[in-house]
């Protein structure tokens, strides 16, 4: 889940027109940028959609960070059409964002003022190859719970980029999980390295669905506007279904005492993650939030020359038959 | 800092004998680049045989606010549609 | 020299010329999956770079199977060191900003693209139908790199003066491409590879027009630097292999 507690904003429209909007949701209609919309509509997708491309677009980093050091030709090629694919997405969904009346600059610039979030996932390091096993296998995994629902949330730009990126990802989750199975299957140091990646990208795993959200007025009014699909317990409850028996599969095993099958209920039950540490790392205090923003940053700052360049060429050429005549 | 790359709107014909669909958007300084990196973006997984590629300043679109009085007469025209015709079985297909 | 040729030697030295040479650049360009100056620049290295690895893979697979000892490209690519790379020196420069990248791809796009033309009309029909794919994707790539090339040369003042100091750098790592040894000129001879001499008479014309829309000038000098074909390398390609080859030199037990 690449976007976390969203606040939705606060809307004084009115009434009427209200109603007639929510009506065409719940009739299930789709919202497209130039029609009316509430003020607290726009803005919670500005920031969702937006929170939602700098996910995809620092979500390249971890991730790059072993491009380099893949380990074969194919597993190299695999990863990069990937990450590629991940600017993809955030280009995709910048575009989305821009339907509504923000520019793609802008949002980058909120980003790295510190304006914006991405998602807590991101400032985790990945530390060895297994790493990259267990992001595309929880990670992207837990991306895609959130994300198939998504195709058809309310905002026109918005569901047709899900659409587009959850066709484009389908060979994430597996390629991660390809891994981990190579690894689990490996010498005892590739059995060692898919056990720590697990341990260490279970809880950050959870925390990406954000804590629960039962009782919150935000995420009723996103849930009401169609901008948000499941509450945040419920996604993460599917999650961990999905997940265990896979890890169980590959044999190894995830780290939580208390993880215990509930016939009743018909799904585990499982220990919440730690949201002190989440809280924290949100602030800026995870492992890699400076890396990652500055990171982002000198790719701004160093090619500024390059878009300056190719727009004054471009203008260049626009003004040149002119001058010629 | 100059100003942004424009953005334009990308179309794609995916199979000899389509239409083009819109697809998406990118930024491109001109309509050169804008065509590149519509290549690079949009037709990574081999989607599209043409393209073309529209300044998303030049399309002008219809306003949601007469949406009414645009669409819906044409609502009561069913008989533009074949279905409103009844033909005999023992006509067979036409 | 004038001694005879062992020609399975030369072929593999030539194969292992090219399928480094891809590597190493495809290597190079993916160094700037997710810090590329926009995003539509950093799918199109992506992709650049993902054409080089997959003719890499075919090069050094070709040169592996001919070879005859049971190694494949990833044998080829992880289990060699330095001395035995046979890259060019220009590829394994590193990417400095975003325009040496861009003239370095180039400089070798305009070197790569007629030698693929040449190894397509290979008396090795393996060679040949290797140098018809790879040879669509580098028309694309060369294509690209000059438009950009003439694009931020004839820039803004910034970008023009950054392209021609991308250009001085680089210009010495040029002269290699087009200067055979013994193992060129036999593959060449027996109608395998084309002769480097003959190319460089298009690669001057294509690089000189290119130069010249751009407004970029030619460095003057004719010193060129050489060994990168023979296993003499700067120190930069220790580096990057260190990097590259870390995991399976670390496990060479393990399968991934």
């Amino acid at each position: 889940m690449y976007a976390q507690m969203v606040k939705s904003e606060a809307t004084q429209d009115d009434p009427e027109a209200l109603a007639a909007f929510q009506a065409r949701i719940d009739a299930g209609e789709k919202i497209e940028p130039k029609e009316w919309m509430p003020e607290g509509y726009r803005k919670t997708l500005i920031r969702q959609i937006g929170q939602h491309a700098h996910s995809e677009i620092v979500g390249q980093l971890p991730e790059g960070n072993w491009i380099t050091r893949a380990p074969t030709l194919e597993r190299k090629a695999i990863l990069l059409a990937k990450v590629q694919d991940e600017a993809g997405h955030g280009l995709y969904l910048y575009c989305a964002a821009e339907t509504l009346g923000v520019s793609r600059d802008e949002l980058t610039e909120a980003l790295l003022a510190g304006k914006m979030k991405y998602s807590s996932i991101f400032n985790y390091p990945t530390l060895t190859w297994a790493d990259i096993g267990a992001v595309g296998w929880l990670v992207d995994g837990a991306a895609i719970m959130n994300q198939v629902p998504l195709q058809r949330t309310s905002f026109g730009p918005y569901s047709r980029a899900m659409i587009r990126i959850c066709k484009e990802e389908s060979f994430h989750q597996r390629q991660g999980f390809d891994i981990m199975r190579k690894m689990a299957n490996g010498t005892k140091a590739q059995r060692h390295m898919a056990q720590d990646a697990l341990n260490r990208f279970w809880y950050p795993s959870l925390m990406m669905f954000g804590p629960s959200d039962k009782d919150s007025v935000h995420s009723a009014q996103s849930m009401a506007w169609k901008i948000k699909m499941n509450t945040n317990d419920e996604l993460r409850q599917k999650f961990v279904d999905q997940t265990v028996p896979q890890a169980e599969y590959l044999g190894l095993t995830v780290p939580d005492p208390d993880l215990r099958w509930n016939a009743e209920k018909g799904g585990y039950d499982f220990s919440e993650p730690d949201w002190t540490e989440f809280f924290e790392v949100l602030k800026g205090n995870g492992p890699c939030n400076a890396e990652r923003l500055a990171a982002r940053q000198k790719a701004w700052d160093d090619g500024a020359w390059v878009r300056d360049g190719l727009m004054a060429h471009a203008a260049k050429q626009r003004s040149a038959p002119i001058a010629a005549e | 800092m100059s100003a942004e790359w424009p953005l334009w709107e990308i179309f794609i014909r995916g199979q000899h004998g389509l239409n083009h669909r819109h697809v998406g958007s990118l930024h491109a300084p001109d309509a050169e680049l804008a065509m590149r990196h519509a290549r690079d973006v949009y037709t990574r997984r081999n989607e599209g045989v043409s393209i073309w590629v529209v300044p998303s300043s030049a399309i002008t679109a219809s306003s949601p606010s007469e949406k009414g009085p645009m669409f819906e007469p044409s609502q009561d025209k069913v008989y533009r549609h074949p279905s409103f015709f009844d033909i005999p079985d023992e006509i067979g297909h036409m | 020299m004038g001694a005879v040729v062992d020609m399975d030697a030369a072929l593999f030295a030539g194969l292992c010329r090219l399928g480094d040479s891809t590597l190493v650049l495809g290597h190079r360009v993916s160094e700037w999956c997710g810090h590329a100056p926009v995003l539509e620049e950093d799918i199109a290295l992506a992709n650049t770079a993902l054409d080089l690895i997959g003719q890499t893979q075919m090069w050094l697979g070709l040169a592996g199977e001919m070879e005859g000892k049971a190694r494949n490209a990833d044998a080829l690519a992880f289990h060699r060191d330095v001395w035995e790379f046979r890259n060019l020196l220009l590829v394994e420069r590193p990417n400095g900003d975003f325009g040496h990248t861009l003239m370095r791809q180039f400089l070798f796009d305009a070197w790569h693209q007629p030698m693929l033309t040449g190894l397509a009309q290979s008396r090795d029909a393996r060679v040949a139908e290797i140098a018809a794919k790879a040879g669509k994707e580098v028309a694309y790539h060369l294509e690209r790199s000059a438009d950009l090339v003439i694009r931020l040369g004839d820039g803004s003042d910034e970008s023009h003066a950054r392209m021609q100091v991308a250009l001085d750098t680089l210009w010495p790592y040029t002269g290699e491409m087009m200067t055979p040894d013994a193992t060129d000129t036999a593959l060449a001879d027996a109608g395998i590879m084309p002769d480097l001499v003959g190319l460089q008479a298009t690669w001057d014309g294509l690089v000189r027009d290119v130069l010249a829309e751009a407004t970029l000038a030619i460095p003057d000098g004719g010193f060129m630097h050489k060994g990168g074909k023979q296993g003499q390398h700067s120190e930069h390609l220790g580096h990057m292999l260190a990097t590259m080859q870390f995991l399976p030199r670390a496990y060479p037990d393990a399968t991934w």
